[in-house]
């Protein structure tokens, strides 16, 4: 068995890219310290922790108790997992296994959670086998599942018993004729309850579930799927209200409805909100509460750190096959984490040390002199270098150059228009809708970018930027960002420029 | 007496923990029900659970082969 090295606990990470984060670690300042001691090693809740640690799902819960519009029943639960995929369903001991193989091979493992791929609790008797076995065989790993909420109450104190200590619950609306609009039926006491009453009992359900859970102390995180023109207006307030009954976060997701994936929503042309609209809504809610934004809408199944699935190295055979000396492997993890947990800790008050490096979640408008922001995409493969051909690239990681600092805020998939071959006929359309997405970029770095490509940024305000190929993104993002600043390009609003 | 799943079931498992005499059981290409088992729930409750959870149209049917989910019975309202 190929374990990780315990003796480099801080050694780049393979599933996430560490240029990422840098300052937006501090998305958790504000949060009660005991939260933050609960969420430090969480890498799903804590963006610093999702570079050192790892998370799995196990996929024993395949039975669901509501329909979404935005989900087809074929696939996993399109909330809790990416959609359009099929996660193989373990039995419990199965997922037992299967955990002790991985928490053995990948000692970062921190966290268990039953993510689907139907819904945890509509599946109460192998989530609780699941939980069980663990609390007995691994007590170190902490445990969490996610839930539409509608049997919440009736197993909150199951969820206590086990110390399950993170519960997600799927929140995307607390206003029935919302909600009638996203859910058509629910499965409640035997028998199947349609339109607005269903809406009605699932909401007082999650609510009645999240307030109990709060009671309890169990950290409740809440996920919202952001539907345009149904739900975007309503989120703010549920952030509220959710924000108000005792939710330490709030994860608001784009509705991901391609047509392929059959769920109601692609099929009548529902659209998913634009990484503008979303990001608007996050920073809206922000406001009002702690908001996730790393998260990768994992697999029910997924395995390893956060963004990255290792999860066909530990296949049922593979599984059976292995020999695990399961106490052993328990001490390496709790060494692990804790000497993870000291080098975070030492790097935190380091942070704190310097007055410059302590952002708030807003942070201030820097002085005029000093230039404004600007975000720039980049094409990028490894995460690290800008090493990607600009049709090639198949999503781009924005960043943006505040104050001369380097910050990642997200990625964005890019509609591919060359694939090398005959295949460029969508190429002006596919071009274009690359192009609107970055729309808020002013600068997108590449290894290289076609002519007409390059026409159509410029056109669009959008600077391509080849002098930088093969450069780290950092160094590269802020040395264009001075050179901009030297040139006088950043006195005035990006908008006056273009009108220049 | 008995229901029978019929192709078109997407092998959701949302149907097998439901059935109060353990008759629908995972199988290859869909889930299928034992039909010496099955009583159609009229013993245990007012309407049939697997059917009042399945999330596809027309693939519970009774011995007459009609849907006890007709087509458009799940659909959101337009």
């Amino acid at each position: 068995m190929s374990a990780l090295n315990p003796a480099t606990p801080i050694a780049a990470s393979s599933g996430c890219k560490s240029s990422r984060c840098g300052s937006s670690a501090q998305q958790m300042n504000g949060l009660p310290s005991a939260i933050m001691q609960k969420v430090q090693d969480h890498p799903c809740y804590s963006e610093e922790a999702h570079h050192h640690f790892a998370r799995m799902h196990v996929a024993v819960a395949p039975a669901c108790n509501i329909q979404c519009n935005y989900c087809n029943r074929k696939y996993d639960c399109s909330n809790e997992s990416r959609p359009g995929v099929v996660s193989e369903v373990l039995t419990a001991e199965q997922a037992v296994q299967k955990t002790l193989a991985v928490a053995a091979a990948i000692p970062q493992m921190s966290v268990l959670g039953i993510a689907g791929p139907g819904d945890a609790l509509a599946n109460p008797e192998r989530t609780f086998t699941t939980f069980g076995e663990l609390t007995r065989r691994a007590p170190d790993l902490k445990l969490c599942l996610s839930t539409n909420g509608l049997m919440l109450p009736k197993y909150v104190d199951q969820i206590a018993a086990y110390k399950v200590d993170h519960v997600t619950i799927t929140i995307n609306c607390i206003d029935p004729d919302i909600g009638a609009q996203i859910y058509p039926w629910i499965f409640w006491n035997h028998r199947r309850v349609t339109g607005r009453e269903a809406s009605e009992i699932l909401i007082a359900q999650q609510q009645k579930g999240l307030e109990m859970l709060v009671e309890r102390g169990i950290l409740v995180k809440v996920n919202s799927v952001m539907i345009p023109g149904i739900n975007d207006a309503h989120l703010k307030e549920v952030s509220r209200v959710v924000r108000a009954k005792g939710a330490f976060l709030h994860n608001v997701m784009p509705l991901i409805s391609e047509a392929e994936h059959g769920t109601h929503f692609g099929l009548t042309g529902q659209r998913g909100p634009t990484p503008q609209e979303l990001k608007a809504l996050q920073d809206e809610c922000a406001g009002e509460m702690n908001m996730m934004r790393h998260c990768q809408q994992c697999r029910a199944d997924a395995v390893g750190m956060l963004g990255e699935d290792r999860g066909a190295e530990f296949s049922i055979e593979k599984v059976a096959a292995m020999q695990i000396d399961e106490v052993a492997a328990m001490q390496r993890r709790v060494a692990l984490r804790e000497t993870i947990n000291a080098e975070l800790a030492a790097k935190r008050a380091a942070r704190h040390a310097e007055p410059a490096q302590v952002l708030a979640l807003r942070p201030a408008v820097p002085p005029p002199e000093l230039g404004r922001a600007v975000r720039m995409a980049v094409a990028t493969g490894s995460g690290m270098l800008i090493d990607q051909h600009f049709g090639h690239a198949r999503a781009f990681s924005v960043y943006e150059v505040r104050e001369g600092k380097v910050e990642w805020l997200e990625t964005r998939a890019a509609a591919q228009y060359c694939g090398g071959a005959d295949d460029c006929g969508e190429t002006e359309s596919t071009l274009a809708r690359t192009i609107a997405t970055l729309a808020d970029c002013e600068v997108v770095l590449c290894s290289r970018v076609g002519i007409e490509p390059w026409g159509k940024l410029e056109a669009a305000g959008i600077r391509p930027d080849v002098e930088h190929a093969m450069e780290s993104i950092e160094a590269a993002a802020a040395a264009v960002w001075q050179a901009m600043l030297a040139a006088g390009q950043l006195d005035a609003p990006r908008d006056a420029q273009r009108r220049a | 007496m008995a229901l029978e799943i019929i192709e078109g079931c997407v092998n959701c498992w949302a149907c097998l923990p439901l059935c109060p005499h353990q008759a629908i059981y995972e199988a290859k290409p869909h889930f299928l029900i034992d039909a010496d088992r099955c009583s159609e729930c009229v013993d245990a409750f007012a309407t049939p659970q697997c059917a009042a959870i399945c999330p596809v149209e027309g693939v519970i049917v009774d011995e007459l082969g009609t849907p006890l989910n007709p087509r458009g019975s799940l659909a959101p309202p337009a």
